[in-house]
């Protein structure tokens, strides 16, 4: 992480100061009701994000992966507010979020804004790119021709010619071009935190290399703070300073990029990098290291969700859930019985390591 | 059958072309692809979205529509003229020569018809074998292709199957009539990570069992390198480079496959820049003359603007269409 090289000149909007933490998220829970029958009742519900607690610091990017189900774009939505979360803590640099005393969900949304996966269905297919990115500016009350000034500001800093993109319709650019759009659009209101979901996963490898290349030199320019959600392993390593893993709408691992692609710990997340193809016909995957789908989350597993499909489950780990534990916000944790000297599973390591 | 199937090549595409005509425009989707391929090979037809892979393939299996796409060239299957052929010969060529699977297997299946009843259906249409035969088949593909609970499993509805399940039952659907030839449309796209890798494996064990050939249609080089003999780069409906899978991501000779290789992110570096290459694909309805490929290129020059390169082979089983190729020793990495 690289916070110590960021931290340079402290943002006006800036309420703790540089130790504290951007975003700090406890307990974090949003079950969706699953209504059936002719009277409607809800009768079982998804448990999408069922208890999930991380910390961003200022300047850093924290990459999210995960497969499909796992809840990693409902985190997503619950930190924008798109969803109202069912329980836990939300606190925007040192401020509860939507709470009397805190800051406003209005107030958190200037300043934390969300590119999508699909380039397409997030830009009005009716109005010009630049009216798009000055969409945003205007709602909050800059006068039109400042923000469209801005708009065109921006599609520059994002690598789209102002005068030959500003007036063209979402429809007349390719989709890497709409992304940067987006990326403008979202960089418009000047926000300190910029949430990716998927935001280069539709894009081509050619074209994807180059949006990443964009995203990292704005962060650095304009000291953004990065939550990067990725089903793709190998481009969450390259971009994030550090790295959570969700399964079934739990975290089962979080530490810096590099001790979780060097030394994971989880079971689970072995079998995320062992499952990325080899890149090398001299060194394919023999066997796949886990068998059959990840469960459904509307009736999750019990006790660790991942002992259905893990190698080395044993009776404890569907008795009872292991919990990830605290550590500071570089600690390397991962929830697993294995790693918990106490837990009675014959594997556990032997000592508390650090 | 033809007899010369068993030796000579499996599937013969020679100056393949298609054009989707609308009352707009034109759209030079595929222009003028070559390839053979023997029985038993697994070929990789790699390429970006617009790159014309998914084109070809349905033009093997004349899947394309008839009124608005116009094919010249020639196809041949197992020793068969596929573009001569007539209805009633596609039909029995289609799932007992060639079968094919897609990406997303939901749209394979009638969503209101259970699995098995879909795959017996099938087999005693092309078999004419009763049903407690065909059933019988069915249950033994859905065995082949590692489905748990078999029998259970063959009365499910679609929908009720998880997306590596519904994979599966698509390629034992695909399997039923012991294809010669397996055309596979980016089947593990949709897939998540740790089950992409098991169909994958699958695939693998299944084409070396069967003997059979398949045609992998990916934009993934990671997925190319799992399961390919042989690859076939496509960039704007051309096959610019094609040879065997370890020559070709190790030496890309042609500056579009190296530049791919490059951009695509595996454990490089962070906090460095990522190569890319610069600019998009072209539009496919207005291309530039001479190679396609040049506006992207930092090694063109203004012949690449004006010279289509011939396809030159470099090595042997190696050919790549670039002018700055040259044969027989000189390799561009």
């Amino acid at each position: 992480m690289d916070t110590s090289t960021t931290l340079a000149p402290i943002d006006a909007r800036d309420r703790g100061g540089p130790r504290q933490p951007l975003l700090i998220v406890r307990n974090l829970r949003k079950h969706f009701p699953i209504r059936s029958g002719v009277l409607g009742r809800v009768s079982a519900h998804v448990r999408a994000v069922d208890g999930v607690s991380f910390t961003v610091m200022k300047g850093e990017t924290l990459g999210i992966v995960g497969e499909s189900g796992c809840g990693k774009s409902t985190v997503a939505r619950l930190l924008m507010r798109l969803l109202k979360p069912d329980g836990g803590e939300h606190i925007f640099d040192g401020e509860a979020v939507g709470e009397a005393g805190g800051i406003s969900v209005a107030e958190m949304r200037r300043q934390v804004q969300m590119v999508f996966q699909d380039s397409a269905s997030s830009l009005n297919p009716r109005m010009p790119v630049q009216g798009s990115v000055a969409f945003g500016p205007i709602a909050f009350g800059t006068p039109r021709d400042r923000a469209l000034a801005q708009a065109r500001q921006l599609l520059a800093k994002v690598g789209l010619d102002p005068v030959l993109y500003g007036g063209r319709y979402p429809h007349e650019l390719s989709g890497g071009q709409k992304q940067r759009v987006n990326v403008a659009r979202a960089l418009a209101l000047d926000p300190r935190m910029v949430i990716l979901d998927e935001a280069v996963s539709a894009l081509d490898k050619s074209i994807e290399a180059q949006v990443l290349n964009l995203l990292q030199a704005l962060r650095r320019e304009l000291q953004l703070t990065y939550v990067f959600i990725s089903h793709d392993l190998s481009v969450v390593r390259w971009i994030s300073d550090r790295v959570m893993v969700m399964y079934l709408g739990e975290v089962v691992e979080i530490g810096p990029s590099n001790a979780i692609y060097e030394t994971p710990k989880h079971p689970y997340t072995r079998a995320l990098l062992a499952s990325r193809p080899a890149l090398d016909p001299d060194n394919r995957r023999l066997e796949a290291p886990v068998s059959g789908d990840p469960p459904s989350p509307i009736n999750p597993p019990s006790g660790c969700r991942f002992h259905t499909r893990c190698p080395f489950a044993e009776p404890v780990c569907s008795a009872r859930a292991p919990a990830l534990g605290e550590g500071d916000v570089m600690a390397h944790l991962a929830a697993c019985h294995m790693q918990d000297a106490a837990s009675g599973h014959s594997k556990a390591v032997r000592e508390i390591r650090h | 059958m033809n007899a010369s199937g068993k030796t000579g090549p499996l599937v013969e595409v020679e100056d393949l072309s298609v054009n989707f005509v609308t009352r707009e425009s034109n759209v030079r989707a595929v222009n003028g692809v070559t390839f053979t391929m023997m029985p038993g090979e697994v070929l990789c037809v790699l390429g970006e979205s617009g790159s014309g892979k998914s084109v070809t393939m349905r033009a093997l299996m004349r899947l394309l529509p008839p009124k608005r796409s116009v094919i010249t060239g020639k196809i041949r299957v197992a020793g068969e003229d596929v573009l001569a052929m007539s209805e009633a010969a596609l039909r029995r060529m289609r799932g007992a020569t060639v079968s094919m699977i897609f990406q997303e297997p939901m749209t394979a299946f009638d969503p209101v018809t259970r699995v098995g009843d879909q795959i017996t259906e099938v087999i005693r249409l092309h078999r004419g074998v009763n049903q407690a035969a065909a059933r019988q088949r069915a249950l033994d593909l859905f065995e082949l292709v590692r489905i748990p609970s078999a029998q259970q499993r063959l009365d499910a509805y679609p929908h009720e199957l998880s997306g590596g399940l519904r994979q599966r039952a698509m390629i034992a659907l695909a399997l039923s009539c012991e294809p010669k030839l397996l055309l596979a449309d980016e089947p593990t796209t949709a897939l998540d990570a740790t089950v992409q890798i098991q169909v994958l494996i699958l695939l693998r064990r299944l084409q070396q069992e069967l003997g059979m050939s398949v045609i992998f249609v990916t934009h993934d080089l990671g997925v190319a390198a799992e399961i390919a003999d042989r690859v076939a780069v496509m960039y704007a409906g051309r096959v610019v480079e094609s040879g065997p899978v370890r020559d070709v991501l190790r030496s890309p000779l042609h500056p579009y496959t190296a530049g791919l290789l490059a951009s695509t992110v595996h454990d490089q570096p962070p906090g460095r820049d990522l190569e890319t290459i610069p600019g998009a694909p072209p539009d496919m309805r207005n291309l530039p003359p001479g190679c396609s490929f040049a506006p992207r290129c930092s090694l063109a020059g203004d012949d690449c603007r004006t010279t289509t390169p011939p396809a030159i082979e470099a090595a042997p089983g190696r050919i790549a269409r670039c002018l700055r190729v040259h044969a027989p020793e000189a390799a561009l990495v």
